[in-house]
Order: structure tokens, then C-alpha cells, then sequence
């Protein structure tokens, strides 16, 4: 993939930025010295940066979750964890590489990590089937979480797909009973669970490896009941409509978080996660441990109790509007 | 070229009235005319095809459960609009007409009664309702009736009709598949069995939550089943669809499902359950 992609309301900053390279390597050529005119650039570049990146649509965002540079479950876990030590298959069909797992460290520390994963290049895309799981996937992550939980470590999970993969196999080998097997089971665990939304949550697909003590989620990934394209498909009948879609959903990491979905959200670098990985990694890597030295703190019983009761009271009828418990989304907002 | 000109042909005008509007429904299998009242002595089934027409849930209630045995629950529950979603209509509309058309307050109608004298908790959805889609207030009903079966030590059963999450929710709509299937964690860990009865048709995220957690799962005949709907799966992967795919029989016969039962057998088929699993005596023949 070109390192100089650029989404279309990036192109403005491309521009600046080739501009700025033009003007260092002129310099270094002939030798002459452009800094004053380099600077200038750079205060606008920052200046470009900030006007994009803080008012970005829902739309621009789930571009941003979707951008080809990304980082991927695998940059998150080299950065995050030492000594990852990948586990396969699910003992019974084969293994699918759209869910990755196994053994690591956090600063030292046993963990079970369970994550969705993409692929960067094509030849990883196709290995890794774009991210989406097909049922094996979840079973896999089950046998993982069990491990964990029978060990008494805790599991961290990274989400970030489309969904789970729609196919012919996947109906066959019952997808839709591999995810609520996880959803049951997660929610009878001991160990700690925390779950981040990297990139995309994509509908039952991401909450089968989601049902966690605490969820974080990138500022710029999205969490959603259905692609804004299926979503536009369906009540707009016309796929073109997903911009709309993805407004109407609120799914944003700000707003799922006035909704009690997320327990967090991560920063990423001005301009998205790709910018800078490693800082982006590193930020979600003290979000991960203040949770989980929270978590910690209670007993495997009182766990399983607070996971329970925090998917409990998800949900708003006329009881919650009544009783003025939930505030209308817009009015919380302002 | 007189000599070959077009035959003419008259056009037959029915008179509309002559059959009666409502009275009367085809039925798609065989093709036979079938008069309304026979068909719902029948339990909304063709008799001699074997066709299922989808039927409410309060019907079904009472096709099912012990005649006055049936107490409703939680019957004035009704969605907010937590994200205040419009499309071509706002949702507090859509949701005023679903009302209308089908006299229920939502996709759920939930409660406790008797299945040949079994006490069970139960939870039946409404297909008119939203197509059946799971949001806040489904979840929520679910939810309550598993937690009311844990409480009382009775049996739970739930009959889906849905087409899955309901968008207008959000994400809200996502997180019932958790709260529900938490709750049948529970119920699991109680001991106490839960029957999931799918109908058409029972689809996304209602088959990848609690649909498909029964300890028994039973299937009406040719209910489609899926977690993604079969033009989906076309339109992505361009794969030929097998024949049958995503009906009951197909599932039955990959292993996905227990039993396949008509209708009009299905409440002797849950007596005779709920026996094995709960009461642990053969019934009496009643």
C-alpha cells in the first residue's frame, strides 16, 4: 500500500506535506537555507491538521477506521505486549486466522489476548479473510478465553472488523450459535475482560469476542448494530446513503460512551492512529492497565457480577425517560 | 399479409366482487384457496400442504399455553429513541404506526402460564411488530422473563420471529444480544431448561444470541433461519447458494437444530420436553 495515501478531506494536509518536502529537499540540494519557509509550512500543516481532525464527520471517521494504514490487531500486540505466543485452530474444523490468540505478557504480567485482524497487504488480507471471522474463529477465541479463565489470567481482546463473515460455510458451521455460545459464556467468566474497539465494530461479529468488564474504544473506530452501508441499504434503500446512516447510528466512540456502551476513550495522534502508531499504542496501553489494575482489585465473583450488570442496564425504554435516568442523546450533548 | 394477422383474443374481466376481499388466502405451496376460518381453526396452517402462515403472537400464546392460564407481564413497556434516528420518517412514528397496525406496544409479548399444567416463562415475538426486531424493549422482556424463570424455578421458552437487531436503536439494539444471552447464562447455571422455538423468519442478531442458546432448539417447518440473509451472502461472495440453504430442514439435516415440529403439533412436543428436562416424570396422556 502507498505510504502517501490520502483520504479525500486528507488531501489538503497531502499537499502541505509535499510541499514541505519539496522545500527540505531543495534545501539539502542546493544548499540553502529554507527554514523560515519550512516552519511556515509546518505551522500550517498543524493549523490544517487541527481544523480537519476536529471536525470530522461520523462519515470521515469510519473512513478513518477503514484507512488502509491502520494500525492492525498485530502492530497493537507487538507494542503493547512482550512474548505473545500465538495459539491455533479450534480443535474441531480448522483454524481461522481472522481471529488471532494466544499467550503474552503485560509488563511482565501472564494475559490471554484475542484480537480481530485484518491484514495489511493482500497475500495478509486473504490469510487473515479481511477480518471477518468465519464460525471457527469464535470458537477458537472461546477455547482461548476458557484457557484463561482456568488459569486465572485475564483476557484482553482487540475488535476491529466488518462483521462476521457472511458465507455459505459460514451459516453451515452455524455462525450465529459460535457467537451466542461467546456471548453466554464470556459473561460466566471469572478473569478479568477487557475488550477494545481498534478500528471497526462491526454488529454481532465484534461483540462475540466484546462481552467484557470494561470496553475501551479508539476516539476515531465506531461500534455498530450494522454497517452504514447496510444500514442505508436497508432504510434508505440506497447504499450511496451510508453517510447519513453512519450519522443517524451515533455510533462514534463519543457518543456510544454517553450511551454507557464504552468505559473509555482512547486518544489517538492529531490526524488518526496511523500517524503515529507507537504513540497510539502507547496511550492505549495505559488505558489497558488502568483497567485492568482495577479489575484486579476485585474478586473472580465480583467480576462475573459487575460484567453481568453492566450489559443489564444497557438498554432505554419509557421506564429509563421517565424516570429522567437517560438523558435524550442531543440534550446530554449540549 | 391479412391472411396472417394476430388472432385477437378478448380480455376476461373478473369481477372483484365476486370473491370476497379477506375471506379466502392462497396458499403459496399448493396453490389451494383456503377459507380463513379453516386455516385459523388450524392454527394458521395449510392443512393439506402443510404450509405455515405466520401467525401473532398472542395467537400463538394461546395455541400454546393451557387455555386462562396465560398472565401477561410487563405489557406497557415501550421503546424511547435514545438516538432520536430518522431516516425517511422519525422513529416515534414508525414506532405510533407498528402500534396501530398490531395493537402491541412492541416486537414482545412476554409472561408466565401453564403448557399442559408445566408452569413456564415465556416470551413470544411479533412478526407485524417491526418485522420482530430486537431492541431495548425485547431485550428487556427477554431479559426479565429468563431472570422471573430463575426466580420461580419454571422453565423458559422463547419463540422467535425476527428479522434481528432493530437499527433505529443503535447500538443499544447490538448490546440486548449480550444482556439476553448473560441472562441465559444464569438460567443455565440454575439448572433450569430453555427451549428456543424458531419461526419465520428468524434471522441476524436474534439467531446469534439467546435463538440459538436452548438447551432444545425446535424449528417450525420451512422457517428461514440465518444469521445474514441469503441475498446478502449472493451479493458479497457470489457463492451459489445450496438448495433448501437457510430453511429448518436444511439446518436439521447440517446438525444445527434438534427437531423440526408443525405448529399444530408443538405444544404437546413442549409438554413432552419440559417433562424430560424439568418435571422428570413421562406425562400422562392427556
Amino acid at each position: 500500500m502507498d505510504n502517501n495515501y490520502a483520504l479525500d478531506f486528507e488531501q489538503p494536509l497531502r499537499g502541505l506535506i509535499e510541499q514541505m518536502e519539496h522545500l527540505h529537499q531543495l534545501s539539502a540540494e542546493n544548499n540553502i537555507d529554507l527554514s523560515k519557509e519550512i516552519r511556515g509550512i509546518e505551522k500550517k500543516i498543524a493549523e490544517t491538521k487541527k481544523s480537519i481532525y476536529s471536525n470530522l464527520t461520523p462519515w470521515q471517521r469510519v473512513q478513518l477506521a477503514r484507512h488502509p494504514q491502520r494500525p492492525y490487531a498485530y502492530d497493537y500486540i507487538e507494542r503493547i505486549f512482550t512474548g505473545f505466543q500465538e495459539l491455533h485452530g479450534d480443535r474441531a474444523f480448522r483454524d481461522d486466522r481472522a481471529i488471532i490468540g494466544g499467550t503474552a505478557f503485560l509488563n511482565g504480567e501472564s494475559v490471554m489476548v484475542i484480537a480481530q485482524h485484518k491484514g495489511r497487504t493482500t497475500r495478509e488480507k486473504l490469510k487473515h479473510n479481511f477480518g471477518s471471522p468465519y464460525p471457527e474463529g469464535y470458537r477458537k477465541a472461546l477455547r482461548l478465553m476458557k484457557m484463561a479463565d482456568k488459569f486465572d489470567m485475564p483476557i484482553i481482546t482487540f475488535v476491529d472488523t466488518q462483521g462476521a463473515y457472511p458465507g455459505v460455510a459460514s451459516e453451515e458451521r452455524h455462525v450465529s450459535e459460535a457467537i451466542a455460545v461467546n456471548l453466554r459464556e464470556m459473561s460466566l467468566m471469572g478473569s478479568p475482560i477487557i475488550s477494545t474497539v481498534i478500528g471497526e465494530g462491526g454488529s454481532g461479529g465484534a461483540l462475540g469476542i466484546a462481552v467484557a468488564n470494561k470496553i475501551l474504544i479508539l476516539e476515531n473506530a465506531y461500534y455498530s448494530v450494522i454497517s452504514p452501508e447496510g444500514c442505508a441499504a436497508i432504510l434508505w434503500k440506497d447504499r450511496a446513503k451510508a453517510p447519513q446512516a453512519a450519522k443517524a447510528l451515533k455510533f462514534g466512540a463519543t457518543e456510544i460512551e454517553k450511551l454507557g456502551i464504552v468505559d473509555g476513550v482512547v486518544k489517538e495522534p492529531i490526524g488518526g492512529a496511523h500517524n503515529d502508531p507507537d504513540a497510539a499504542a502507547a496511550t492505549l496501553k495505559e488505558a489497558i492497565e488502568a483497567q485492568l489494575a482495577e479489575l484486579k482489585k476485585m474478586t473472580p465473583e465480583e467480576r462475573i457480577e459487575q460484567r453481568y450488570q453492566r450489559f443489564r442496564k444497557i438498554g432505554v425504554t419509557d421506564e429509563d425517560v421517565s424516570d429522567g435516568k437517560i438523558v435524550p442523546i442531543k440534550e446530554a450533548a449540549s | 399479409m391479412a391472411l396472417f394477422q394476430k388472432p385477437k383474443y378478448s380480455t376476461v374481466i373478473v369481477k372483484k366482487k365476486d370473491i370476497p376481499h379477506g375471506m379466502w388466502k392462497k396458499c403459496p405451496v399448493s396453490g389451494d384457496i383456503i377459507y380463513n376460518k379453516e386455516l385459523e381453526q388450524n392454527q394458521n396452517v395449510v392443512p393439506k400442504s402443510g404450509y405455515h402462515f405466520p401467525i401473532t403472537a398472542r395467537k400463538r400464546i394461546s395455541h400454546l399455553l393451557d387455555e386462562g392460564s396465560f398472565t401477561e407481564l410487563e405489557k406497557d413497556l415501550c421503546a424511547g429513541d435514545p438516538l432520536e434516528f430518522v431516516d425517511s420518517k422519525p422513529y416515534p412514528e414508525r414506532l405510533a404506526a407498528y402500534q396501530k397496525k398490531t395493537g402491541e406496544n412492541d416486537s414482545i409479548v412476554s409472561g408466565v402460564g401453564k403448557i399442559h399444567g408445566i408452569p413456564v416463562s415465556i416470551a413470544v415475538f411479533d412478526f407485524q411488530f417491526a418485522g420482530g426486531s430486537l431492541g431495548s424493549v425485547a431485550g428487556e422482556k427477554i431479559t426479565r422473563a429468563i431472570e422471573l424463570a430463575i426466580k420461580e424455578k419454571i422453565p423458559c421458552i422463547v419463540v422467535s420471529a425476527s428479522g434481528g437487531a432493530r437499527m433505529q436503536e443503535g447500538i443499544l439494539s447490538l448490546m440486548q444480544m449480550a444482556k439476553t444471552s448473560a441472562a441465559l447464562g444464569r438460567l443455565s447455571e440454575a439448572k433450569l431448561p430453555f427451549i428456543s422455538v424458531l419461526t419465520d423468519p428468524t434471522a441476524g442478531g436474534v439467531t446469534a444470541s439467546f435463538a440459538t442458546l436452548g438447551d432444545v432448539i425446535i424449528a417450525e417447518p420451512g422457517a428461514r433461519i440465518c444469521f445474514a440473509g441469503a441475498r446478502v451472502i449472493k451479493e458479497t461472495t457470489n457463492e451459489e447458494l445450496p438448495e433448501g440453504f437457510q430453511s429448518a430442514e436444511f439446518l436439521f439435516q447440517r446438525g444445527l437444530i434438534d427437531q423440526v415440529v408443525p405448529r399444530t403439533e408443538m405444544r404437546d412436543r413442549l409438554r413432552d420436553l419440559l417433562a424430560a428436562l424439568y418435571v422428570k416424570k413421562e406425562p400422562t396422556q392427556a
